[in-house]
């Protein structure tokens, strides 16, 4: 698959890629932060340029002062916490900032732990506040919360949220999970077949913003059922299981593993497509 | 019977002195081979394993031949710089830096390839060079690995017998290992001697193997 992107970002905040597993955000991400090569093309941050094929630059990663946050945290593991934060800090003479940190993350009490000793989670937040001690001009992260079960991917997504809007990093939010896309990200690009197909705030982006009064939420089917003469859709809504009867003509076309986009308004609600589940 | 130290003092001193110049060389050479995706790793890779399947003796023939004062290299080593290669220390530590060789580097580029590239990559975005990335990073962490290519090569430098033939004799104090010592003794049929003296390598072997497996073991504990 070719990857083509076009993109300019002008705005602060949290830009995310969205799109299925395979389409190629996370290659787009290692490209900025110069862990892979494009063959060709041009990346500029903030006036400076940090790849251009045609005039053969090419910065290396270390000096492109960015934070990488990796799926699979990326600890070192011969490291305490402390030893990890105290390894990435720069500028020696900023090592109260480590304190600081991790009282900000509430990790204080494990700062002596090796990472193996620390669960998901915590994990995360160090990895998160490692990249942030050198103040990065570009926060990148790569699905960072996906390896976490529900309730700490919602408490570490409202953590980020608040780091984010004190720190007021450019960031780029890799995920493929639409609901934390929704929450985090003031603008979203989604990706299909190595391209950006559509771009803008998240109820823009996935063409639902001239039903933004509703109540919008991310389900997988789990089953899809007949009761009596009806057809009826089970859904997994976050945690929940609940049921929602369908039109007949739509019947058909619903099958176990969609993720599907249940809108409510009062006693009215419709479903949307968001990834046909494949054969 | 008369058993003779030296031979062990000088065995200990050969496998010290290779097991160093294997470490310092075989590091940046395993480094090289894993991390490479030029194409001259194909040609390296078995050469480096080249000791493995290849007769000790054809090895040492050929450092025979190469270092002979008759030859141009070892004739120019011998005239201008004062160095003798055949039948000397220095010549039995290069033929057990070049015959231990894939022991020390296949452990430690095994141990690199199965660090996940990710946590270089990690460290790299936090500024950091490939430099202080190898000494901070991926050394600590392949640790087993380092111990086992250390330990390994020191214990097979320990049993070497027909490079140091081939290249050093049996020089005694000079050259004669253990391993040359043991042979020389039953030529001269003196078994007993030759049955103390294999006894005493064997119980080193075994024990050097059994603390490497305990150490490497808790190690791994660690990592858990």
């Amino acid at each position: 698959m070719q990857l083509d992107i076009d993109v300019e970002i002008m705005e602060a905040g949290i830009s995310t890629l969205f799109g299925p597993s395979g389409v190629g955000k996370t290659t787009v991400l290692r490209m900025i932060a110069g862990l892979t090569n494009p063959d060709e093309g041009l990346i500029q941050v903030n006036g400076d340029v940090w790849f251009d094929s045609s005039r053969k630059i090419n910065k290396p990663v270390q000096k492109r002062q960015i934070g990488f946050v990796f799926q699979d945290y990326n600890l070192f593991h011969n490291m305490t916490v402390q030893e990890n934060l105290q390894y990435a800090l720069k500028n020696k003479n900023d090592s109260f900032l480590i304190d600081e940190f991790l009282e900000m993350a509430a990790l204080t009490g494990l700062a002596d732990r090796k990472p193996l000793h620390l669960s998901g989670g915590q994990k995360q937040r160090v990895a998160l506040i490692r990249t942030l001690l050198n103040k990065p001009q570009l926060f990148l992260l790569d699905e960072p919360f996906s390896a976490l079960d529900l309730d700490m991917r919602l408490r570490l997504q409202d953590e980020f949220l608040s780091i984010s809007n004190r720190f007021e990093i450019p960031t780029i939010f890799v995920s493929h999970d639409i609901s934390e896309v929704f929450k985090l990200s003031h603008r979203v690009f989604v990706m299909k077949d190595g391209k950006i197909i559509r771009s803008g705030p998240p109820a823009e982006a996935f063409g639902t913003a001239d039903a933004a009064a509703w109540v919008k939420l991310v389900g997988i089917v789990l089953a899809v059922q007949n009761e009596g003469s009806k057809r009826v859709a089970v859904l997994q809504i976050d945690n929940e299981i609940t049921k929602v009867y369908l039109a007949m003509e739509d019947a058909q076309c619903w099958r176990t593993g969609d993720r599907v986009l249940l809108s409510v308004h009062a006693h009215d609600f419709s479903l949307a497509m968001i990834n046909k589940m494949k054969p | 019977m008369n058993i003779d130290l030296a031979p062990f003092i000088l065995t200990f001193k050969l496998a010290l002195a290779a097991t160093t110049v294997l470490f310092l060389i075989g590091v940046p050479i395993a480094y090289a081979c894993a991390f490479t995706k030029r194409k001259w790793k194909y040609i390296v890779e078995p050469l480096i394993s080249m000791p493995l399947v290849l007769p000790p003796t054809v090895l040492g023939f050929y450092l025979l031949v190469f270092f002979s004062p008759n030859s141009f290299l070892g004739n120019f080593l011998a005239t201008t710089l004062d160095i003798n290669i055949v039948f000397s220390f220095l010549g039995l530590v290069i033929g057990s830096v070049l015959f231990s060789f894939p022991f020390m580097v296949n452990p430690i580029r095994a141990g690199l390839e199965s660090l996940p590239p990710s946590l270089i990559e990690a460290s790299y975005t936090l500024g950091k060079s490939r430099w202080k990335t190898l000494l901070n990073v991926i050394l600590p962490n392949i640790k087993p690995s380092l111990l086992t290519g250390i330990v390994m090569a020191f214990a097979h430098t320990v049993g070497e017998f027909g490079v140091v033939l081939m290249l050093g004799g049996s020089i005694p104090g000079e050259t004669r290992t253990v391993s040359i010592a043991i042979f020389s003794e039953v030529e001269a049929l003196n078994y007993t001697t030759a049955g103390v003296y294999s006894g005493i390598l064997f119980v080193i072997s075994f024990t050097v193997l059994f603390v490497l497996n305990i150490i490497n073991k808790k190690w791994l504990s660690v990592f858990r």
